[in-house]
């Protein structure tokens, strides 16, 4: 054990010495593919992607770069409703998967043998059918026929609905509130699996002795459980915050045209009005305005290593 | 106490399953209305019981193209990167070399960029080159965004791994070569596979990214769904989603259960 020099961070197994310099180019060949298509096929783009918005020019006639700063103004000024919305859709569902995702993820964690993988089969058989598929179901769940949009009215939830804003009329679909029930259920596992992963670490001897210690359970969970499935209450966030802003399916299939999400339009631009620096720009301040607001909360939840 | 306890687990077990109810539910009104007869084209209202689509899958023009252009787009794109993502794994779990965080970044960006932006760049690349869009551009684009979750997947594995198991293979004779092939590899293997397996089902499921990348001739399965969405759904969507469903639980669980009952005879 004496070759073993540093520990792996968040693991507390170590990591092996090279024996000598001889295999030193070992990691960089193992690296090589992978990263030059991850350079060719997401840097450059990204790259490709900026110099695209200060482009002018159209598809026809080819496009040259002018350095025309004055497109992000235009992009902001035209579209930052459908920005903020996204962002406001995003973390509305990011909260909701996180309260609906917490207690089913504990529920997983603290169970035990075989029961426990059927639930985790049963969170992630989702994932393997087509989410376009499933969202289409959504519109025959929430539909005014059946009984999701009669109980909501018979309850008088669509009242409470439209009081607050989230539905023009009676019914659910077609519906700020729908295209916000979609974003929350599609990300729902998203949040559930990296939750589960930090609580099935959780030791059980910690939450004994808080018991021993005559904690009471909201106690033992806000002082104890809680810190500890910090990570991934912070990492399910982002894996459901970062995917929610840029989707525009959920808003498409489940909202009206009030509901317009900025994918919408950077999809809109590119593929059907053909305006390539318009879209571009618009696709760059919604990557900026996201990792601006991703930046701000990782440090503000303070995780050092998210991969 | 001993009520409040009662009550408070079976709160927790009461919301757990309310949730997981709704993660359910819209597979199985997609299985219930595989067996639906819709009057006109679309399928989102019950007419009556009929099990045609289940006889005719293929039944709807383009359907069954869509789907093996899936199949071999989702194949070859879990395959390539499931290989150059293990290697990346292999290099950050293993071994200590300038650069690390650099690479821990580049791995990291591809999961914090919405795929609209992902997709629509890789269009302004594609533009840029003169590549025409369609299969080989889906398939370049699938690699790419797959490649980071086999790496996030498979290090998880490689760093959970004890060095005393590969010390004890070295004491006992066993050359790097067959140390790697006996014994790392089958430890690390279902970290592979699930990565392999999330990398095909994110790419079988992808729509935005592809969207950008796709030319006519090369309708995905779901932008063969999104279009029925506008045009009118056949009820042959809602069978191969219902195969979808049960296919991969069964494989999930099978492969939960194998890897369980490998561990009680170890």
């Amino acid at each position: 054990m004496a070759e073993i020099a540093a520990a792996v961070p968040g693991t507390g197994h170590p990591l092996p010495q090279p024996r000598d310099s001889r295999r030193n180019w070992v990691p960089y060949v193992l690296l090589l593919p992978g990263l030059v298509w991850l350079f060719v096929f997401f840097v450059v783009p990204m790259i490709t992607l900026g110099s695209q918005s200060l482009q002018e020019g159209d598809v026809d006639n080819g496009y040259t770069f002018t350095g025309n700063v004055a497109i992000y103004g235009d992009a902001l000024q035209s579209y930052w409703q459908q920005l903020m919305r996204s962002i406001g859709y995003a973390a509305s569902a990011t909260v909701l998967t996180l309260l609906l995702g917490y207690p089913l993820a504990y529920f997983i964690a603290s169970r035990k043998g075989r029961s426990k993988y059927v639930l985790l089969v049963l969170v992630i058989a989702p994932f393997f059918t087509s989410f376009l598929i499933r969202t289409l179901a959504w519109q025959t769940i929430l539909a005014d026929k059946y009984p999701v949009a009669g109980f909501a009215r018979w309850t008088h939830f669509t009242d409470l609905l439209q009081l607050v804003g989230l539905t023009n009329n009676d019914s659910l679909l077609s519906s700020k509130f729908a295209v916000i029930c979609g974003l929350t259920y599609n990300f729902l596992p998203f949040m559930i699996l990296p939750l589960y992963s930090s609580l099935d670490r959780v030791d059980g001897r910690l939450l004994e002795a808080a018991r021993d210690l005559y904690a009471t359970p909201w106690e033992t969970f806000r002082r104890i459980t809680w810190p500890l499935s910090l990570p991934g209450v912070v990492a399910g966030t982002l894996l459901t915050f970062i995917p929610a802003a840029g989707d525009y399916i959920n808003s498409r299939l489940l909202g009206n045209t009030q509901t317009v999400m900025i994918g919408q339009v950077i999809d809109a631009q590119f593929l059907r009005v053909l305006n390539y620096p318009l879209a571009a720009a618009l696709s760059f301040v919604l990557l900026v305005l996201i990792l601006a607001l991703v930046t701000a909360y990782v440090r503000k939840a303070g995780t050092e290593e998210l991969v | 106490m001993a009520l409040t306890n009662w009550i408070r687990r079976h709160l927790l077990a009461f919301v757990a399953m309310a949730v997981l109810a709704i993660l359910l539910v819209p597979n199985v009104v997609v299985a219930l209305f595989s067996f639906n007869k819709p009057n006109g084209r679309y399928n989102y209202e019950w007419v009556r019981g009929s099990a045609d689509a289940w006889t005719n899958p293929c039944g709807t023009p383009g359907i069954c193209e869509a789907l093996g252009l899936s199949l071999k787009i989702g194949i070859t794109a879990s395959l390539v990167a499931t290989v150059m993502g293990t290697m990346i794994a292999f290099a950050l779990g293993r071994h200590r070399f300038r650069g690390r965080s650099a690479t821990n970044m580049l791995i990291f960006m591809p999961m914090a960029t919405p795929e609209v932006v992902m997709g629509s760049s890789l269009l302004t690349l594609f533009v840029a080159l003169g590549l025409p869009a369609g299969a080989t551009a889906i398939l370049i684009a699938h690699i790419m965004f797959c490649l980071s979750f086999v790496v996030v997947a498979v290090k998880a594995r490689v760093s959970s791994l004890d060095p005393k198991l590969e010390e004890a293979a070295a004491d006992l004779g066993a050359g790097p070569v067959a140390t790697f092939l006996r014994v790392t590899l089958p430890l690390v293997a279902p970290g592979i596979a699930a990565g392999a397996l999330l990398a095909f089902s994110l790419s079988f499921d992808d729509y935005i990214i592809t969207n950008f990348n796709a030319s006519p001739n090369s309708v995905t399965f779901p932008m063969y769904v999104w279009g029925a969405a506008q045009r009118g759904t056949p009820v042959q969507i809602n069978v191969i989603g219902t195969v979808m469903f049960v296919l991969s639980v069964g494989i999930v669980l099978t492969g939960q259960f194998v890897s369980a009952r490998r561990a009680k005879a170890a």
